[in-house]
């Protein structure tokens, strides 16, 4: 009996409500809608927790200009350290900026050991940077994360929304909740994706306009907030309250 | 200390075990710890009788029985097979650390031996397990 997996739901109970931000392909924008939505939430005076499972290629603490990530401290456990008012985890406080050439049973055990040791504490929000597709962590935070809901990332791309399909797919089938669906990037007024996404009949949540000043912002979470994506986003935000 | 995350996990289970199987009394457990867990045994212990400590009444006279399993790291690119014991010598306190931590970024900072491939199997000796729980129905 895998002890570490049986403990994961007592580590979570103080969280009232877990969100991973997925979609099916890289470059999309996950993680930047991760790191500000908990940027946002953060500075609206909610407890946030921003846990990034891209072991790859994290890149949260990029977005957000985290540059000081010692070991976390250890109090029964492992703390977050607080970054912006986020409780913050990431490989990258024990792998730096090394690369991390994990295979899938490394990655599953990765994360269960991670969830296994991490004491969040009480958190109105625990945002989680997914890693692009539907295999390892996908399946490891459906196994071990009971409470998980889903918010799917497109852009106005065919490519990307095919590719997300077979993300939200998986996800119903397995009854999955699935918050609803952010198009970012998005550069005219077509609608094609919001369309698509009412066929599922799954709320589309709105859109994000590609931002060219975005760039410039990562790494500087008072820039961050100002731009216009922050402000998209921030229109997002009322809809994925229940 | 997140040995104690580890005996919480521990005693969490059995006591799991002990509802499933309706056990009124645990007797025994063996709990295996694979080496690379690098897990200090006595902290982990303390620990545990720290967590043991509110659960007297189905616990208090448990006999735990502690195993170590050796971890063998073996290449999937030319099927060397070394032993971590050898290999953590070479490794820094912040590496010896972090794999003590997360024990998957041995990958990061280990590499086979004799090819210095990072594409390796832990074969054995990674996680933290219980073997057996014996009790009293």
């Amino acid at each position: 009996m895998d002890t570490r997996i049986e403990v994961i739901d007592k580590r979570l109970k103080n969280i009232r409500k877990i969100i991973a931000i997925s979609g099916g392909k890289g470059g999309i924008g996950k993680s930047s809608v991760s790191a500000t939505l908990a940027a946002s939430l953060a500075k609206k005076g909610h407890k946030v927790g921003l846990l990034d499972l891209d072991f790859s290629g994290p890149s949260t603490h990029i977005i957000l200009g985290i540059r000081n990530y010692d070991f976390p401290k250890e109090d029964k456990g492992i703390i977050p350290s607080k970054y912006f008012g986020i409780k913050f985890m990431s490989i990258i406080s024990f792998a730096g900026e090394n690369p991390a050439p994990l295979r899938g049973i490394d990655i599953s055990n990765a994360i269960i050991e991670l969830l296994a040791i991490t004491q969040w504490g009480s958190l109105d929000f625990l945002i989680i940077d997914m890693p692009p597709g539907i295999g390892d962590t996908t399946l490891d935070i459906i196994r071990t994360m009971k409470r998980v809901k889903f918010i799917m990332i497109s852009t106005p791309s065919k490519l990307a929304f095919e590719i997300v399909k077979k993300s939200i797919n998986l996800l119903l089938e397995l009854k999955m909740p699935i918050i609803g669906i952010i198009e970012n990037m998005k550069f005219s007024e077509n609608s094609s994706i919001k369309i698509q996404v009412e066929k599922y009949q799954l709320p589309f949540l709105g859109e994000i306009y590609f931002d060219k000043n975005l760039e410039n912002a990562i790494g500087n979470i008072d820039k961050l907030y100002k731009t216009e994506f922050a402000e998209d986003l921030e229109k997002i935000i009322p809809k994925i309250f229940d | 200390m997140h040995e104690w995350a580890l005996a919480d996990a521990v005693v969490t289970s059995a006591l799991k075990v002990a509802e499933k199987e309706n056990l009124k009394k645990i007797t025994k457990i063996v709990i295996k710890i694979g080496e690379l867990q690098t897990i200090d045994e006595e902290i982990f212990n303390f620990a545990l009788k720290e967590v043991i400590q509110p659960q007297q009444e189905i616990l208090g006279n448990a006999d735990i029985e502690i195993e170590t399993e050796k971890a063998i790291l073996k290449c999937r690119v030319c099927k060397n097979e070394w032993l971590f014991e050898n290999a953590r010598k070479n490794l820094d306190e912040d590496e010896t650390e972090s794999i003590h931590f997360i024990p998957e970024t041995a990958h990061i900072y280990l590499r086979c031996p004799k090819c210095k491939s990072p594409d390796f199997e832990i074969k054995i000796g990674r996680g933290i397990w219980l073997d057996a729980v014996e009790g009293e129905r």
